[in-house]
């Protein structure tokens, strides 16, 4: 994903700079006498990767992309305006560390025997390599996920006591219009696909939806962090959701695995093994959906405002922040439909697992 | 690639954060909120129902109302008819026994006059008896007289007698 992109990059700076030095250089080999075309050659070259490896100093879009998608230890705004966060170690000799990010903010990156390693992503690792840690740091996702699940907590919490104030009466302001999107999960997307025993679920997938929704949109705002475009996230919502299915499948769903209905006998040796790969299949694109769609989509729009630094021209930004506006559009559209298309495939799963009637499609 | 490898710290939070919310979601906003919403369905529904009971109702009661009014009527045309018939056959009793008595009380001042009639007649029979006997007795009582005064007498007599 990333590789390509620096690729594109790349070529796109070397096709830029020879156009741009191509003039000049043509004058300076007109002074040169001896070997004119092979130091001609020589020269340019040197030239071009001078330039490259001095644009790749100045502006490293790949990187620039892969730091703001990644987690970090600590929340950063722009550049320079940061909030440490705290880092939380644990390891068998030392028990459990917490000390402040900000510690890390010196020349090699190192505190009490730690070592911040700037990668693709950030990571504390040893000193002393023989050593082994556990990093519980509350890092960038950690704490806007907490942002976000406050947030959710105050805004169900009062809505739920609104429902219980105003018992008989019709609903009013911010309780009438989430009433509009809970009754849509509830009658749209779980009543139809779990089946009659929705209810007990109806909890786990509200609170999935809205989880999922809070943190795509937060994700959007400007110096804020990308959560549900982490894999971790995403694959921990799966396998919940995994779990979920598996302890409340009943036996038509298990017997569906290793005996399926309507297949000749010499078929279930392919058939056994492809029914197992479904189960975990599932989950797996459930996490790699929500994934990939918000990643892509940061990094899109990443990609465009990295090229007003490419091109370092005035008259590009216009154009490419009108662009980066309608891709916002697109993308909020798409927080909602990745919130949607989680719950809605959840449920799905949960009732193709949990149906009395196997002979109904099973999601597959 | 990092961007592929989860990161077990974050895993640990997210199930820590993530099950923290949905329980206390649970707890505090889904059921309050799911069950205002269950009530007030129930609630809806409940008038609902109650206003096409209510409509059925009063068709049952309206169809009940006319079949008491016909049978209200029925009984009333029942009973005047009765009464006309009962009053009907006491005139015609009444009638009856006036009739028969009237017969009655003609019949005895029938026998009354009868036997008055008879009483005088035979007191008349007798009075004539009488008379006679006391005119016979003067005729003969002046005849021995004179045949002229005998016979002014008698014609006197008679004059008399028919005066009564």
């Amino acid at each position: 994903m990333y590789t390509p992109l620096r690729l594109f990059i790349t070529t796109a700076l070397i096709a830029a700079t020879c156009f741009f030095n191509l003039p000049a250089q043509a004058q300076e080999s007109g002074h040169d006498d001896k070997n004119p075309i092979a130091d001609t050659v020589n020269k340019e070259e040197h030239e071009i990767e001078h330039n490259l490896e001095e644009s790749e100093q100045k502006f490293n879009i790949g990187q620039m992309i892969m730091h703001h998608i990644a987690d970090s230890h600590e929340w950063e705004f722009s550049h320079g305006v940061a909030i440490p966060l705290p880092v939380i170690l644990y390891s068998a000799d030392r028990g459990i560390e917490v000390f402040s990010s900000s510690n890390f903010h010196n020349e090699h990156h190192e505190y009490n025997g730690y070592h911040l390693v700037h990668g693709d992503s950030e990571t504390i690792e040893p000193v002393d390599h023989e050593r082994k840690i556990y990093d519980f740091s509350i890092t960038k996702n950690v704490a806007s996920m907490m942002l976000s699940a406050i947030i959710l907590v105050l805004i169900f919490t009062s809505i739920g006591k609104a429902y219980q104030r105003n018992v008989g009466k019709a609903p009013k302001g911010f309780q009438s219009a989430m009433e509009i999107v809970i009754l849509f999960i509830r009658d749209d997307v779980v009543k139809p696909n779990v089946g009659k025993n929705y209810e007990k679920y109806l909890p786990y997938l509200l609170t999935l939806f809205f989880f999922i929704l809070v943190n795509n949109i937060l994700g959007l705002l400007p110096g804020a962090a990308n959560v549900t475009g982490n894999i971790a996230i995403t694959m921990t919502l799966a396998v919940i959701t995994f779990i979920i299915v598996h302890i409340n499948a009943n036996k038509h769903y298990y017997l569906h695995l290793v005996k399926p209905t309507g297949v000749p006998a010499p078929l279930l040796l392919i058939m056994i093994p492809v029914e197992i790969v479904g189960v975990f299949m599932k989950p797996f694109s459930l996490m790699v959906r929500l994934f990939a769609n918000m990643t892509a989509g940061h990094i899109i729009l990443l990609s465009l405002f990295g090229l007003i630094f490419i091109f370092q021209s005035m008259f590009i930004a216009p154009v490419i922040s009108l662009f980066a506006l309608f891709l916002n559009f697109i993308e909020i559209m798409v927080a909602f439909i990745q919130a949607f298309i989680f719950t809605l495939l959840s449920s799905m799963y949960i009732g193709s697992a949990i149906e009395d009637n196997h002979s109904a499609d099973h999601g597959h | 690639m990092s961007l592929l490898t989860p990161n077990p710290g974050l895993i640990f939070w997210m199930l820590v954060v993530f099950l923290l919310v949905v329980f206390i979601l649970a707890k505090f906003a889904w059921k309050p909120i799911i069950k205002g919403l269950k009530d007030r369905e129930n609630e809806i529904q409940g008038a609902l129902d109650l206003a096409e009971r209510t409509k059925s109702e009063m068709v049952k009661l309206k169809a009940d109302n006319e079949k008491l009014i016909i049978e209200a009527n029925a009984v009333r045309d029942r009973i005047l008819r009765d009464a006309k018939e009962a009053s009907d056959r006491m005139i015609a009793e009444s009638k009856d026994r006036a009739v028969v008595e009237g017969q009655k009380m003609i019949e005895s001042a029938r026998d009354t006059i009868r036997n008055e009639q008879h009483a005088a007649i035979a007191k008349m029979r007798k009075e004539v008896a009488v008379l006679s006997l006391e005119i016979a007795e003067q005729v003969l009582h002046r005849e021995l007289k004179d045949k002229e005064s005998q016979e002014k007498l008698i014609s006197d007599l008679a004059s008399s007698a028919r005066m009564n």
